[in-house]
């Protein structure tokens, strides 16, 4: 098996803790894995995004060739759209709907939902919903890695140590909130399927 | 044999640690940092038994690694590729010197200037100071090439040059990590005159330096890192340096037809780079950064056949990172099926972040600054730069490390005034406080703000060097006691402020603000360490 993910967001979101969570869930299965991720100055609320390939079998490239993507994973819509070249033609697209409108220019919201809704298959969640229910406003990157998980290829309880490794010394609060937000992103996605 | 999940620069410290590293340090610096990051959060630095700290700049780093290496250990210095031109000086000199203890310098080089001013290769650095320099290709090669270098800089008695770029450097993956090696005892050099650099002295340190380069070449033939592949079609042969191998391998599905030369040690091996050259019709050379070996082997008019193909020929773009698609362009691969990219997306450039007291700073500044025209602000590197970008767009020049004091110092005495310098707290005592000693031996009509967050912020919140003592540095430097003024920038004082702003401006000698409040994200962090509050 072999998954080539492009997550992509806004820095700020949490972007490096979905990757950080795959990652653990990717080495407690025994599988390979490189994760390019973008450190320094583009994490002050610029756009960030990092490449996540795992395979039991060597990988060689630390970066995603562009129309190989299994998978683009976006906390924000427009860090979704900005990657779609990534994809292979039908790879799946997974992105949060709601904006983090810090630049003067955002375009049309409408026309960004419209393009991503284009692509086939896609789950667009709205994460800050589900991660209100969850009991944390923080967890919308793990209601996100929720609603992807179905199109990982990697088994629910690898994820969910994952978070619990990632997490591991944050009040017992907030990694239940986190838990929880991964859960319902999941069954959210399930559901609409 | 255990498995960790470490970056390029994680499992180059960790490779480190385990060939017994005894000395690191370092200035921070994207895409550098995690390197001394992670023996910091070891366990041998935090009982001791590895000496690691934070230097002032990348200069004073060097040249403790080298006082290490003079007293028998195993030292480094790491930084990011423009930290090496502060260094430059230590570790040229050192080269003639030479190492006692093995000693590496670690430089992450940054093409497509992620987070950098120019995208430089220090591959040029370690051929100007006649060292060898190795350049991993992946992960497992990081953490395996420090325990090799440290005996090639312990048997020729030279530092040692190992490159990364960001991509390697920022990548993590699962590596297989071994035990820590026991670290060097302390000795002195049996022939100690070697590093009293007296032109008598130099000249022959110098001469054998030169002389031992046969050696390195020969090191790199045998070299574990570099590897010679003879096999498939020979229309075609190609040098893939550092990580262009893995971009090679990833297009090639594992298996390329042609020759290939896979480069991870410097001098080049000329053995094999002679086969290539006389067996194959065509070279292409692929390598992140400059068209280093490109250049060294297509030489001068008239060229010598084979025609060599890379990224002064056209064939890769002559700027910016390499990628797998870029190197299966040059393999003439066509792009594969994919959607367009889309038009709607707009450029998100980094900005400071909500609450940031620069920018209370920067809009004092502004409102100071509203009737004097002719104003021009000198910026320096750091978070603040951001505020080149609107809505604050206050800053008009931002070169290198140090550069707001010394030329505003220059515009001012020009006649370019009011002349304003804005340099943060970490930046003023890398490369900040010489300047200002000019500007006041000059008498100098400048305004220095230092913006202090009280930590090295852009990089993730190291100490900084001069904290709390900025005001007596100045003083020291001679600066007048009544033109250092010490501001909180916040929109409360916006006011004072823009007058302690306006007074100073208006002084004609030079004069220092301090803007003392905590970055926004080290407050934050600190304030969740310690939930029940209280000062840091």
């Amino acid at each position: 098996m072999k998954r080539d993910i492009i997550l992509a967001g806004v820095g700020g979101q949490g972007l490096l803790a979905v990757a950080a969570v795959l990652g653990e869930a990717v080495r407690s299965l025994g599988l390979r894995l490189k994760q390019a991720e973008v450190h320094g100055m583009a994490q002050r609320g610029g756009a960030v995004q990092s490449h996540v390939r795992f395979s039991d079998r060597p990988i060689y490239s630390d970066l995603v060739r562009e129309g190989t993507a299994d998978l683009v994973l976006a906390l924000e819509p427009m860090e979704a759209l900005r990657y779609i070249a990534y994809l292979r033609p039908d790879g799946v697209l997974v992105s949060d709907t709601r904006p983090v409108r810090n630049i003067p220019d955002y375009p049309d919201l409408a026309r960004i939902l419209a393009e991503l809704a284009a692509i086939s298959p896609h789950r667009l969640v709205d994460a800050a919903l589900l991660a209100e229910k969850a009991g944390s406003a923080q967890a919308t990157n793990l209601v996100v890695l929720g609603a992807a998980s179905p199109f990982l290829e990697l088994p629910e309880a690898a994820l969910v140590g994952g978070i619990r490794a990632v997490f591991a010394g944050k009040p017992d609060a907030v990694l239940a909130a986190n838990l929880r937000g991964f859960e319902l992103g999941a069954e959210w996605s399930r559901a609409v399927a | 044999m255990a498995t960790q999940l470490l970056l390029g620069n994680e499992a180059l410290a960790q490779g480190a640690i385990d060939a017994g590293l005894s000395a690191a340090y370092a200035y921070p610096g994207t895409p550098s940092t995690e390197i001394t990051e992670h023996i910091l959060r070891s366990a041998e630095a935090r009982s001791g038994e590895i000496r690691c700290r934070w230097a002032v700049n990348e200069k004073t780093a060097l040249e403790a690694a080298l006082g290490a290496s003079y007293a028998g250990l195993r030292a480094m210095a790491s930084m990011k590729h423009v930290g090496l031109n502060v260094a430059a000086d230590p570790f040229v000199n050192a080269a003639i010197a030479g190492a006692h203890g093995g000693l590496l310098v670690n430089v992450a080089d940054d093409p497509s200037m992620h987070s950098s001013q120019n995208e430089q290769d220090s591959r040029l650095y370690a051929d100007l100071a006649l060292v060898p320099c190795l350049e991993p290709s992946d992960q497992q090669e990081a953490y395996a090439v420090p325990a090799y270098a440290f005996e090639l800089s312990e048997r020729h008695r030279v530092p040692v040059l190992i490159r990364l770029t960001t991509r390697l450097a920022h990548s993590r993956a699962t590596v297989e990590v071994g035990a820590r090696n026991p670290s060097n005892r302390l000795s002195v050099p049996e022939d100690p005159e070697r590093f009293i650099l007296l032109p008598a002295i130099a000249r022959r340190s110098y001469e054998r330096l030169v002389a031992r380069q046969p050696d390195f070449v020969r090191d790199s033939e045998e070299s574990p890192f570099n590897h010679l592949s003879q096999h498939g079609d020979r229309s075609l042969g190609i040098v893939a340096c550092g990580i262009a191998h893995n971009y090679l391998l990833e297009v090639t599905d594992g298996a390329p037809s042609h020759p290939i030369l896979k480069v991870g040690q410097y001098p080049l091996p000329e053995r094999m780079v002679r086969w290539l050259v006389e067996h194959c019709d065509r070279i292409l050379v692929l390598e992140d950064g400059y068209p280093f070996v490109e250049a060294k082997l297509s030489g001068l008019p008239p060229r010598s056949a084979p025609a060599i193909h890379g990224r002064l020929s056209g064939d890769v773009p002559r700027t910016g990172e390499l990628t797998p698609d870029l190197v299966a362009a040059a393999l003439g691969r066509g792009a594969l099926d994919r959607r367009a990219a889309s038009s709607v997306p707009a450029p998100r450039p980094p900005a400071l972040c909500p609450g940031c007291p620069h920018a209370d700073t920067c809009k004092a500044l502004h409102e100071a600054l509203a009737s004097q025209t002719s104003a021009r602000v000198f910026s320096d590197i750091g978070c603040y730069t951001l505020a080149a970008l609107p809505p604050l767009a206050i800053i008009d020049t931002c070169v290198e490390m140090g550069a707001s004091i010394t030329m505003a110092h220059g515009a001012s005495e020009a006649g370019l005034r009011p002349a304003v310098a804005l340099i943060g707290d970490s930046t003023f005592a890398h490369s900040g406080m010489t300047g200002l000693l000019d500007c006041v031996n000059a008498g100098a009509q400048i305004t220095v703000i230092i913006v202090d967050n009280l930590t090295v912020a852009m990089t993730g919140g190291q100490r900084s060097a001069a904290e709390n003592r900025l005001a007596s540095i100045c003083r020291g430097l001679g600066v007048e006691d009544a033109h250092i003024r010490v501001i909180e920038p916040h929109p409360r004082n916006h006011a004072k402020n823009v007058a302690v702003l306006d007074e100073e401006i208006r002084h004609p000698g030079p004069s220092v603000i301090i803007a003392q409040r905590e970055c926004i994200q080290t407050a934050r962090r600190a304030a969740r360490r310690a939930p029940s509050g209280g000062p840091r």
